[in-house]
């Protein structure tokens, strides 16, 4: 034997092992949307995957409402955010952060900082993370980064108090040579413009999006186009009976989940641990091992709870990387946790977009041509496109977009829910139904005749049957008095992305407990629940006996939690190491059983032997017979059952809004959200998160917006005080109509649910009601009261100039 | 109203001013405003007027810091003796000093009520209110809602009805929420959505923080 393995394997588990190298069965899987559409499909699949699950109706565990598994925690304050970790000796960090928008940093005196009661170390920032690069970095010779916006990071204190970091920051002295700047991105693309970077710069995308290609051309300031063409618009264009042509805008969102940035790091000669708020332990420890040159293995992350991330939050960023530097130098264990200001200024945000698209149709409804020539800044970052949409939502015969990035004086971009989505549904969507009134079809009758994918037709069917849709009046403007109702649809699309590296560990204890173990982080989606669930249903234990150890590195490897991936990747390697637990669990009973693992099986909780040698035993009872103290199990996601089969999902959303047009203020009252997301493995937390996408997508919608000074550069409303989101007042009636969708692809056929869950649909949502309501149409984000009085006063070109 | 001036006994003697710091952090700010135990309260309009009445005379005024000094707080029906710098803010405090983390700090402004802790009862922002304004007052917080293991019946709800996500702002909802059903056991969900007003969550798990406190009372009721 040329290997030697330290324990023998129980003859099942031999089995096993041999069926994994490429043997396969024919299984039957359950296809489509029970009451509508469902079926049953072959699948080929790994001989060592599970049975088949059924439908959700048909389980006892999966799929259906379990309480949120950390819930208690969470209610009751003991669960402990990266902001709440205290270390014995612990210092508390402080970024010292640009107070100009762009400039060379000439000198940099730390020594009154470093004088005062406290202080134990200072850092200054030599390679700056998250913002565009240099193609060519010997354009820009600098001892230190360049400042490209107000509020970046330039150097970091420690301190035994968060005062005293505070005091010492505000002592370190910074000399700048200042530079002409541009926050203003109509004005970045004119020739004239201060430029941002001296030449052509880059960004990459993270796990959860953002970033744009690399290499594409760039002219001044703005970086593409990333140019994508099939087919010839312009044939098309004449071909079709009817064309749309508008102009659309949208602002910068910032992302404002309530935990800042930050980590706790702790720098031994031999480990390096880091305590921190992200959406992706794996990404942590692969930004600090590569920023270190040190090994993976020496790295670890911990992330046991974290206060949202909506896409902000991948590797370790500046935070991170200055907070092992700072822990490096002192020797002391550091907490560095932004405050709002730097939070809104410098760790993300969602670009904005400035779009032109032209639809052109057959009177029958069939698009001809697409073309989107969009711009949106991602400040000094890129990640501005928005053609998702357009691109992916309906059928055409020819298509051309294009993507520009504006670089503007202005902290970087970053993945925020759905990237370019919002955008890109929010003019979309609304040139849609323009398109459905030149045709004089419904909105409803034009989507079924352009959107080919089958779940989104099931999802109209209900909004069309449904009591508000009814309730529609198709004419608009029809309300006589100054207050107009109005209701108008939306419809959003995501993708099937799947994290490989998606794994975890399952045991099962002589005392009947059963643990799982993953890396992966909870960011208030749920996992940990999810994952009780599936063990439940395994062993037949409920799910809160269930221990989910998650959130560490020292795990099997995690997937990041951005673009809906974690459940569509994770669950089906833990239900696989689950089945595997059990199977060996078997093989260490069955000796004291008197039988074979072969005769054994699990089901419901109890343990029944196929040639009838005993009554059903209890799973707990049954452990107790385990000829070892523990077995486990490790696996990781294999690929999808078939991926020709693939479809998008999404969802179908109506807004109900009454305009005043007084004082111009947007009221939604109503949302009807009919969303699905493959298997939902826990109805309750998928509909926690499509209010949540509801409430997020009205927020975008009508209120947010940064605010740049054009004078000096700043963000004049870095607060929430200032920046405003919704509120408990804000929130409609919202009605979630979950479609269970089933797709034959992996051992629990669950897809994903943050991306496509209501943010990318409201905007377009809400317009359309709007138009419905008063029968202008906005095509400007936010939809504050000025800009509806400003549309409500104005004769409404269909085509504004660019 | 006016039984939380500062018990004369649980501060140590005034000592010498210190000068105030350069710049206008909002924490050099309180520190350099000369902080003393008439002079700052945040809480409510009437407390003001009555400190600022009682400011005016110089005899009264007494100051603090900038340095630690000992203070007791009374957190959750307990005794806590910390040492505390006038500017330390009552959130901070019961965070870093007394590890209590149960108590969220995110905006660090008043705005988002993840800090929200109870002063004899009343609901009150803990990153607004100075610790010092809260010696010899009853703190209330999250970790002390619950009399033992049993979660309040609110929070039972909150479980019951998934209201929390990412469970950052969830504490501070939970104060308020409960704070509501004390002063008004059979709330309307406007009433509801008044009392979280001043909350935020990013999360959008608003909807259910109506129908968990609105079930709570119903619970509550049923079993009084």
């Amino acid at each position: 034997m040329a290997t030697h393995t330290s324990h023998s394997l129980p003859d099942a588990l031999l089995a096993a092992a041999d069926v994994t190298e490429g043997a396969t069965r024919t299984v039957s899987v359950p296809v489509g949307v029970p009451g509508y559409t469902l079926h049953e499909e072959q699948r080929t699949v790994p001989a060592s995957e599970p049975p088949v699950l059924p439908v959700n109706k048909d389980l006892q565990f999966i799929g259906k409402s379990h309480e949120r598994w950390d819930g208690p925690a969470k209610v009751t304050g003991r669960a402990r955010y990266t902001a709440d970790v205290q270390l014995p000796g612990m210092l508390y960090g402080r970024f010292v952060n640009a107070t100009v928008p762009h400039a060379r940093v000439l000198s940099i005196d730390t020594s009154e900082a470093e004088k005062l009661p406290g202080v134990k170390g200072v850092h200054i920032i030599g390679t700056l993370l998250g913002s565009a690069v240099l193609r060519d970095p010997s354009l820009e010779q600098a001892k230190y980064p360049v400042v490209r916006y107000a509020g970046q990071p330039i150097a970091a204190v420690a301190a035994a108090t968060p005062q005293a970091a505070e005091e010492a920051a505000a002592k370190v002295k910074v000399k700048y040579e200042v530079m002409p700047f541009v926050v203003d991105a109509d004005l970045a693309r004119t020739p004239s413009s201060p430029l941002v970077f001296p030449g052509a710069a880059d960004q990459a995308g993270t796990a959860g999006g953002g970033g744009s290609a690399s290499g594409i051309p760039q002219t001044g300031n703005v970086h593409g186009p990333a140019v994508r063409k099939h087919g010839d618009v312009e044939q098309g264009f004449k071909e079709a009976d009817v064309v749309v042509d508008a102009r659309y805008t949208t602002q910068v969102q910032t992302h404002s989940a309530l935990e800042t940035h930050g980590v706790v790091a702790d720098w031994k000669s031999d480990m390096l641990t880091v305590y921190a708020s992200t959406q992706g332990t794996a990404s942590v420890r692969e930004e600090l091992a590569a920023f270190f040159r040190i090994p993976k293995s020496q790295v670890r992350v911990i992330t046991e709870f974290m206060g949202g991330g909506f896409g902000a939050k991948f590797g370790a960023g500046n935070p991170g990387v200055v907070a092992a530097e700072l822990s490096r130098k002192t020797g002391a264990p550091v907490r560095l946790m932004l405050d709002r200001e730097e939070e809104h200024r410098s760790v993300g945000n969602r670009p904005s977009s400035d779009q032109r698209l032209r639809i052109g149709a057959k009177k029958d409804g069939t698009i001809t041509a697409i073309q989107l020539i969009s711009y949106g800044t991602a400040g000094c970052g890129t990640g501005a496109g928005c053609a998702g949409p357009a691109t992916n939502l309906y059928k055409w015969a020819n298509l051309h977009t294009e993507e520009n990035d504006v670089f503007i004086n202005a902290g970087p971009a970053a993945a925020f829910r759905a990237p370019g989505h919002p955008q890109g549904a929010f003019a979309l969507e609304q040139s849609i139904d323009d398109l459905a009134e030149r045709l004089n079809m419904d909105p409803i009758d034009l989507r079924d005749r352009i959107d080919e994918n089958p779940v989104r037709r099931v999802q109209r069917q209900i909004i069309r049957e449904s009591a508000l849709w009814k309730s529609r009046n198709a004419r608009p403007n029809a309300d006589p008095g100054p207050i107009k109702r109005g209701i108008g649809l939306s419809q959003s699309i995501w993708y099937r992305h799947i994290t490989m590296s998606s794994a975890a560990e399952v045991r099962v204890h002589k005392d009947g407990s059963v643990e799982v173990l993953s890396a992966v982080q909870d960011i208030g989606s749920g996992i940990k629940t999810v994952l009780a669930q599936i063990l439940a249903e395994q062993f037949g234990v409920p799910p809160a006996k269930i221990t989910v150890k998650v959130g560490d590195t020292n795990y099997p490897v995690g997937p990041n939690s951005g673009g809906s991936v974690t459940t569509l990747s994770l669950t089906p390697a833990v239900r696989d190491a689950a089945w595997q637990a059990a199977q060996k669990f078997l093989a260490s009973i069955a000796p004291a059983l008197g039988t074979k693992a072969s005769d054994l099986s699990l089901t419901g909780g109890m343990v029944h032997s196929a040639s009838g040698k005993f009554q059903p035993i209890p799973f707990r009872s049954a452990a107790a017979k385990m000829n070892t103290e523990e077995v486990s199990a490790q696996a990781r996601r294999i690929p999808d059952y078939d991926p020709s089969k693939y479809e998008t999902y999404g969802g179908v959303d109506i807004a109900e809004v009454a305009v005043d047009t007084e004082t111009g203020r947007i009221h939604v009252k109503h949302v009807l959200a009919v969303h699905d997301c493959g298997r939902p493995m826990n109805p309750t937390q998928v509909i926690s998160q499509i209010n949540g996408g509801v409430i997020q997508g009205i927020s975008y919608t009508l209120f947010e917006h940064r605010l740049l000074d054009p004078n000096y550069g700043l963000m004049v409303n870095p607060n929430l005080d200032k920046y405003k989101i919704a509120g408990a007042y804000e929130v409609p009636k919202i009605e979630v109509q979950l479609i269970e969708s089933y797709i034959g692809q992996s051992s629990t056929d669950a897809s994903g649910i943050g991306e496509a869950a209501g943010i990318i649909s409201a905007g377009a949502a809400i317009g359309n009601a709007v138009y419905n309501a008063t029968g202008v149409r906005i095509r400007q984000l936010p939809m504050t009261p000025a800009v509806v009085l400003a549309a409500l006063n104005q004769p409404q070109p269909l085509m504004e100039s660019l | 109203m006016s039984g939380h001036q500062p018990p004369q006994n649980e501060l140590p003697e005034a000592q010498p001013k210190a000068p105030a710091p350069a710049g206008i952090t909002r924490r050099g700010f309180l520190k350099g405003a000369g902080v003393t135990a008439a002079g700052t309260a945040l809480l409510e309009g009437v407390q003001v007027f009555q400190r600022e009445a009682s400011a005016a005379t110089p005899s009264n005024v007494k100051e603090y810091g900038p340095d630690q000094f000992p203070v007791t707080l009374h957190v959750n029906g307990r005794e806590h003796a910390l040492h505390i710098e006038p500017r330390t803010t009552l959130a901070e405090a019961l965070r870093i000093q007394l590890n209590m983390t149960g108590t969220k700090i995110s905006c660090d402004r008043g705005v988002c009520s993840s800090c929200t802790v109870w002063l004899d009862k009343m609901p009150v922002n803990s990153c607004m209110t100075l610790a010092l304004d809260a010696v010899g007052r009853q703190i209330t917080t999250i970790e002390g809602v619950s009399a033992d293991e049993h979660l309040h019946p609110l929070q039972a709800a909150f479980v019951r009805h998934d209201a929390m996500q990412c469970g950052f702002c969830t504490p501070g909802m939970v104060m308020s929420c409960a704070s509501l059903l004390e002063r008004n056991p059979k709330p309307s969900e406007a009433d509801v959505r008044a009392a979280v007003s001043g909350n935020l969550c990013r999360c959008g798990t608003y909807p259910k923080v109506f129908a968990a406190t609105l079930d709570a009372a119903s619970q509550i009721a049923r079993k009084a």
